[in-house]
């Protein structure tokens, strides 16, 4: 936010972004400009996320919201051709320093994609896998952590009977909420999930919206959502970024009922792709 | 049909093409099957009398149409007296045709087949006095069933007894233990003379139709039949019997009789070593060219140059692995740890080693392919979610793509598998034999000879086939071979369809 050149339209984007205290927020995104091979994803980005709160992204399809999230977790390292410059802090801790571990923060940092990805193994061993990976886990301890991690995620009862079967025998929605107890098995701090829902039916939507706000109480949530539905239902601050710049960055309430900006109305109403 | 009717003419070509490769299956199992087990069934045979008063007996066979009318090939066994064991004979000419009961075909180790009656038994030369027909039958058996036991009892003394202490003698130095393995080895030696002078015991006599006689030791006898008086049942069980000793016996009489046991052992052997082989380094080869390697211009035009490999014709493997495997390796493994051994070859000449080498290399394109392909088809997602959990790209491809990719890797071994044993010209430069009676794998160490030669089934068909003596005799055994070689790359490609299929219903299929 400094080196803003101070025109009448960059402080009508900058008063259409709270500011969070620094005190409350657990991400810190600063200045962050993404480009796959050259072609600009996102530009001078500048927001921060609240700690145990639920941040939705919204945006038309290209607006670079799944890039964002790829990037709180380094997802884009394994892709040559991704040119980065800016800061992003965990905790106040830059996640591109040397020092950070990308493992060590991928366990700090989960995500759940799209479309359900379990592993080709049980559904015990595919919520065990983060542990395993840590190792120094008992067989009790692992199971203990197993069954609170299936529990956290709505999933416990309905497999409990069966975890040795094959995790590609449950349901969409079933397999999406395993992905999340996978990931909530290494106690991260903070949860991407990246439009979790829309692979799935109405009913294990609900369900995985029932889920996503009860989590808030033990970790940071942030949402890439296109259902702007969804992002009022679950959301606590809502960020609409078009074109790869952050446009509105408001409590949810606010920007779906009095947004600020005539593009962001635009997109919440309906008239803009 | 209700289906087809309104697509017009493409879906009856595109149905059609489908049923003609079938039929053309069909008809291929049909003639290989139908020819190849025939020749075990115990035919009748025939006493015929000709217009010029001269008479035989022999097995009736194929008829032709020629010039002078119909002919009729015969087997009539009794090389030693007629020079051949074929006849071809003009049907027209035949007087009388009978169908004696007492008509015997015998297998024997030497000379071939005889054909015609048993005079008699002697025992220790004299002759036994039995007059009654049924009486003579099961005296013969009874004898044949004591000689089979003799000579298993003789096989277990020499595989028990005669071998191991051979082997101690081979090794030892120590003058005394010598002495005392000398004398230990004699004494096997004479118990086993005694056992082959209780085998000489007996013999049969058989006569000729024609009147020659012919004194045979019972040892001699590897079969005796009389196919006239036999009902099905025991002809059905004839035919098993026969069918069983050309699966478990070695060949004889220059490949144009007996069985084809060291060849099936041979192909198969030489079929796992090649799997064993190939599959790690076409699974390394495929995960490095699709996970790890940049995917720039070099690793297409890699990747392209390993897919053309797959086109290369197979002998020109073979003249790879002749140069580089048995002579260029092999050579210089001779040098430095066979010399002692050399100007006569260990490993610088075809072996079993070399073969399955070159076969893998001929294949390995086969399964970089295919386990490419299957390593493409996993979405990029199931990888991140792995990176995601904190999972490096080694955990990654160990715990998450590799297993995905299983059932992939199978469908190349599969191909590897189909494409390796029905090879057959780089085999003929690299180690392949037409006589290997001794196979690969037994119990003397180090149980696995990989530099010994082998025979294969592919290789054992062009011999028969085409470089045999005895043309009629070893046209059926092609037919049976080839029958045997299709079954044996049927099994095998069985077996690792059953593990692919085992694979993909633990975790059912890959999730679209």
């Amino acid at each position: 936010m400094l080196a803003q050149p101070d025109t009448p339209a960059a402080n009508a984007s900058r008063d259409a972004v709270i500011d969070i205290d620094p005190g409350a927020s657990c991400l810190e995104i600063q200045g962050l400009s993404l480009a796959y091979a050259g072609t600009p994803a996102l530009s001078d980005l500048t927001l921060r996320v609240p700690r145990h709160r639920v941040t939705a992204f919204i945006g038309p399809s290209g607006c670079g919201k799944s890039t964002l999230l790829r990037a709180l977790n380094r997802l884009h390292d394994l892709n040559e051709t991704v040119s980065r410059r800016g800061a992003i802090r965990l905790e106040g801790q830059e996640i591109h320093a040397p020092e950070v571990a990308v493992a060590e923060l991928r366990r700090r940092v989960g995500m759940v994609f799209q479309t359900p990805n379990p592993f080709p193994m049980s559904i015990y061993e595919n919520v065990a896998f983060g542990l395993r990976l840590q190792g120094g886990l008992r067989k009790r301890q692992r199971d203990e952590v197993v069954e609170w991690a299936l529990r956290s995620a709505a999933l416990w009862d309905e497999v409990k009977e069966r975890l040795g079967a094959s995790a590609w025998s449950l349901s969409g929605g079933q397999q999406q909420r395993l992905v999340i107890a996978r990931t909530l098995a290494v106690k991260p701090e903070v949860l991407l999930l990246d439009e979790p829902a829309s692979a799935l039916d109405p009913i294990s939507t609900l369900k995985i919206e029932e889920l996503i706000r009860s989590l808030k109480s033990q970790l940071t949530l942030v949402l890439v959502t296109h259902n702007m539905q969804q992002a009022a239902r679950v959301s606590d601050y809502t960020a609409f970024l078009h074109g790869g710049e952050l446009v509105e960055y408001a409590p949810t309430d606010a920007l779906f009922t009095n947004p600020r900006l005539v593009r962001t109305e635009n997109y919440i109403t309906g008239r803009m792709a | 049909m209700r289906r087809l009717r309104g697509e017009g003419p493409w879906a009856w070509l595109a149905a059609g093409s489908v049923a003609l490769s079938l039929l053309l299956l069909v008809a291929l199992l049909a003639l290989l099957a139908g020819r190849g087990l025939a020749h075990f069934w115990p035919g009748e045979l025939v006493q015929i009398e000709l217009d010029d008063g001269s008479r035989f007996a022999a097995r009736p066979g194929r008829e032709e149409r020629s010039a002078e009318g119909v002919e009729r090939l015969y087997h009539t066994g009794n090389r030693e007296w007629l020079g051949t064991p074929w006849r071809w004979i003009e049907v027209a000419r035949i007087v009388e045709q009978r169908r004696p009961a007492e008509l015997v075909i015998v297998e024997r180790r030497r000379w071939g087949d005889f054909i015609g009656r048993v005079a008699g038994l002697e025992e220790d030369g004299v002759a036994l006095d039995i007059d009654d027909e049924a009486a003579r039958w099961t005296t013969l058996d009874e004898r044949l069933g004591r000689l089979a036991q003799l000579r298993e009892a003789r096989d277990a003394l020499r595989q028990q007894a005669v071998m191991p202490r051979v082997r101690a003698l081979a090794a030892e130095q120590d003058v005394a233990s010598r002495a005392r393995l000398e004398d230990e080895l004699a004494a096997a030696n004479a118990e086993v003379l005694a056992l082959q002078a209780r085998m000489a015991r007996d013999r049969v006599v058989l006569e000729s139709v024609t009147g020659e006689r012919l004194a045979l030791p019972l040892e001699e006898v590897l079969a005796l039949q009389r196919p006239n008086a036999m009902s099905l049942p025991a002809k059905l069980g004839a035919w098993g019997e026969r069918a069983w000793r050309f699966l478990s016996e070695g060949p004889r009489a220059a490949n144009t009789a007996g069985g084809v046991w060291p060849a099936i052992f041979g192909t198969v052997l030489l079929v796992l070593l090649m799997s064993l082989l190939v599959a790690p380094f076409g699974v390394l080869a495929a995960i490095y060219l699709n996970e790890i390697a940049h995917q720039g211009r070099l690793t297409r035009l890699v990747r392209i140059s390993v897919r053309n490999l797959a086109g290369v014709p197979s002998i020109v493997y073979g003249v790879f692995g002749l140069g580089v495997f048995v002579y260029g390796i092999g050579g210089s493994l001779d040098e430095w740890f066979f010399s002692e051994q050399l100007p006569s070859p260990t490993f610088g000449t075809g072996g079993l080693l070399w073969a399955s080498l070159t076969l893998a290399l001929l294949t390995l394109p086969v399964v970089i392919v295919a386990t490419e392909e299957g390593l493409a088809r996993i979405p990029d997602h199931q990888r991140e979610g792995a990176l995601a959990l904190g999972a490096t790209r080694l955990e990654t491809l160990r715990r998450v793509v590799v297993p995905m990719a299983l059932p992939a890797m199978l469908t190349g071994m599969i191909l590897a598998v189909a494409r390796a044993a029905g090879e057959v010209a780089p085999l003929m430069l690299v180690g392949v034999a037409k006589l290997a009676p001794q196979v690969a794998l037994d119990g003397e160490f180090p149980f696995l000879h990989l530099e010994r030669k082998f025979m294969h089934l592919g290789y054992h068909i062009f011999d028969v086939g085409f470089h045999s003596g005895d043309v009629e005799a070893a046209l059926p055994l092609v037919y049976a071979t080839a029958l045997l070689l299709v079954m044996v790359i049927l099994v095998l490609n069985l077996t690792a369809i059953f593990l692919r299929h085992h694979l993909k219903a633990r975790h059912g299929a890959l999730p679209r």
